[in-house]
């Protein structure tokens, strides 16, 4: 889950010692007027959760009152890369010496902690990687290690920074902490700028909370930006199910994140097109009911495949569940299994004996059963 | 650098079940029991000095591995107590450890994965299914005991899902090939052991002629995997989930999520197949792809 720039600065890089502008939300241009009398000359800034904000026209300059009023009424309301902005950042103004970029982040590949940073900040990390890959020096961590103010002046020794290194060398020791600190996935500075008198300061900040650290992170999960979701896919998460709605006709309940991928991957490759994603793997599995409810509620859908095939998941519990729901709600729809592993023989006597169907040897068959039966169903 | 061996889990091998007296670890001690794997003890501190289906429960991996020696150790051992679970395991000098548990966060991962590196043991996972070697054992959640599902044969298995990995395995053993190995390395980010090295551990086993490769959208382990194999004897056939999946959504698994460019369908099947893998579109095309090239 991903941290609003506001909160990012506040809760993270604050308390870690890395100094950010002074700043106030604000949702009407009034209170941006009002922010900017207390501030002097501010930046007023959309808040959204995505990059490219200055080129959209979503950030702007401005000397005085008036103008933070005007400059917030033209953001307001508007759309910045494809986001409808309901709220500004006003923000003092800095003198700005120089631009750099500052992050820590996991690195999957090498299952590591990577410390990043660049003379040269100010565009996308992607944009300096390709384009000016010297100027960026890395550094890894491995897990259980520490990251020391040795290794920052080594990592910063080809950094062309003068007297700056030592507090650059000093904030990257700081991000690394707070990093660990806040089981972040993510920590971005960009820019971290260097002011006239040589100080730093943190004119944006990105933060991403690993979702499995949530529960031990309650502030910051708590000021979390809200993921995008739809009815339905709200519906899924408060019941604990991972579903995603698409634009199709042929609904998905299927076990496990790689067969449940399998099935909408095997729905397109014969023409058809999904309604859903809902996988039930894991402990999820005993939840099949609701879970069925939930892909029937998507009024697209014109016909059901149900796939599983138990490795830790009972397929003869996930039957059960699926039948019932079956039997409760009397949906006027198609539904084509195919059911193997696990359970198997349990599961496959009950689908037959309670809905008369009996399941294809074949996921590929019963996926393009299930394709036909949508279009004769349109 | 950890040792390739644990992958291919053999009946001598001696598993230590850290979590053995939960209702999932003992169900499925007495399945990898039935299967041919040794299991030598569990773990649990309260449960300490008795005995939990007729094995021995320790109150640390440090402390069975002095009473009664293991090779590798299996954790059903829930989110917030699995680092220090590990930590136990790598402590005590497990040369395997195959962590079945999901959503451990990710700071938590990093700091055992560092550990086992610096220790010399060989992570499986963590959300991996876990192990098989048909004919020998199973130390994981898979149908290992299903015969329907796997058969002793020489055709290796590397899958990040268990619930595909057990289809294609099915649709193998309905084809006639059967198994030298399946290997889960399971669905997260960050992992012990990697697409590249499953790979390498089939591709350096006597019992195994061909691979099997499962993988998924997100990150680059297939990419890499995919130089390794341009260099190998053995034919392997591919099968990439995740075709039709949107971007930037959470395909369930961690790890399966495609950003940008980087980790896509399509560019995954395409540097496996510029390495000369066979790449099929649906799993039932795998055994009929693989039959054509043995």
């Amino acid at each position: 889950m991903n941290l609003a720039e506001h909160p990012a600065k506040t809760l993270v890089l604050r308390p870690a010692g890395i100094a950010v502008p002074e700043g106030e939300i604000c949702t009407t241009p009034e209170a941006a007027a009002g922010a900017a009398g207390r501030l002097g000359t501010v930046m007023v800034k959309a808040q959204i959760p995505a990059g490219k904000r200055g080129k959209g026209g979503g950030i702007r300059l401005a000397a005085n009152p008036g103008e933070a009023a005007r400059a917030a009424r033209a953001i307001l309301g508007s759309e910045v890369s494809g986001h409808r902005v309901s709220a500004v950042l006003v923000e003092q103004a800095a003198a700005i010496a120089a631009e750099y970029y500052a992050a820590v982040l996991h690195d999957a590949a090498s299952a590591t902690s990577l410390v990043l940073f660049s003379g040269e900040g100010g565009m996308e990390i992607e944009e300096i990687a390709a384009t000016r890959p010297a100027a960026l020096s890395r550094h890894h961590v491995a897990g259980g290690e520490e990251f020391t103010r040795e290794e920052a002046r080594a990592m910063l020794a080809d950094q062309n920074l003068g007297a700056e290194r030592e507090e650059v060398a000093a904030l990257l020791v700081s991000l690394f902490r707070r990093y660990r600190e806040t089981d972040a996935e993510l920590i971005e500075i960009n820019p971290l700028a260097r002011l006239a008198d040589g100080s730093l300061l943190a004119l944006d900040c990105k933060f991403i909370l690993d979702d499995a650290a949530a529960y031990r992170q309650p502030e910051l999960s708590a000021r979390a930006a809200p993921e995008p979701r739809t009815a339905l896919e709200a519906r899924g998460a408060a019941a604990g199910l991972k579903y995603i709605e698409l634009p199709g006709d042929v609904a998905i309940l299927a076990n496990g994140a790689g067969l449940t991928m399998t099935t909408m991957d095997a729905v397109h490759h014969f023409g058809g097109s999904a309604a859903n994603f809902l996988e039930i793997g894991g402990e999820a599995y005993t939840k099949s009911e609701a879970a069925l409810a939930l892909v029937l509620a998507n009024p697209n859908a014109r016909s059901v495949v149900v796939n599983f095939c138990g490795a830790f998941a009972r397929t003869d519990v996930m039957a059960e569940g699926v039948v019932r729901a079956w039997q409760s709600l009397n949906p006027d729809l198609p539904v084509f299994f195919s059911v193997h592993g696990t359970g198997e023989a349990e599961a496959v006597a009950l689908i037959e004996r309670e809905l008369g169907l009996t399941p294809f040897d074949f996921m590929e068959d019963a996926v393009k059963a299930a394709i036909a039966a949508a279009g004769a169903h349109r | 650098m950890s040792g390739l061996e644990p992958l291919l889990l053999r009946h001598h091998h001696r598993v230590l079940v850290q979590g053995l007296t939960g209702t999932q670890g003992s169900f499925w001690a007495e399945k990898m029991r039935d299967c041919g794997t040794t299991i030598v003890g569990g773990v649990n501190p309260r449960r300490a000095g008795t005995t939990h289906l007729g094995w021995p429960v320790f109150g640390s991996a440090q402390e069975a591995m002095g009473a009664v020696g293991f090779d590798t150790a299996l954790m059903f051992i829930p989110p917030a107590a699995a680092k220090e679970a590990a930590l136990d395991a790598i402590a005590a000098g497990a040369r395997g450890l195959v962590i079945l548990t999901e959503h451990i966060p990710s700071h938590d991962v990093l700091t055992i994965l560092g550990a086992a590196e610096r220790a010399g043991t060989r992570v499986v996972g963590p959300n991996t299914a876990g192990l098989v070697t048909p004919g020998e054992g199973f130390a994981g959640i898979m149908p290992g005991h299903n015969a329907n599902v796997f058969r002793p044969g020489r055709v290796g298995v590397v899958s990040r899902s268990g619930s595909l990995g057990t289809l294609v395995c099915l649709n193998l053993t309905r084809a006639g090939l059967g198994q030298s190995a399946f290997i889960g390395i399971g669905g997260d980010p960050m992992l012990g052991t990697r697409t590249i090295d499953a790979l390498r551990a089939l591709d350096e086993d006597a019992g195994t002629d061909a691979v099997v490769l499962v993988g998924e959208i997100g990150g680059a382990m297939e990419e890499t995997a995919a130089a390794y194999a341009s260099g190998m004897k053995k034919p392997v056939v591919a099968f990439i989930a995740g075709a039709a999946a949107p971007p930037n959504r959470r395909m369930g698994h961690a790890g399966a999520i495609v950003a940008g460019s980087a980790g896509s369908h399509a560019g995954k099947c395409a540097a496996l197949a510029a390495a000369g893998v066979g790449v099929v579109a649906t799993p039932a095309e795998i055994a009929p792809a693989l039959a054509a090239r043995l």
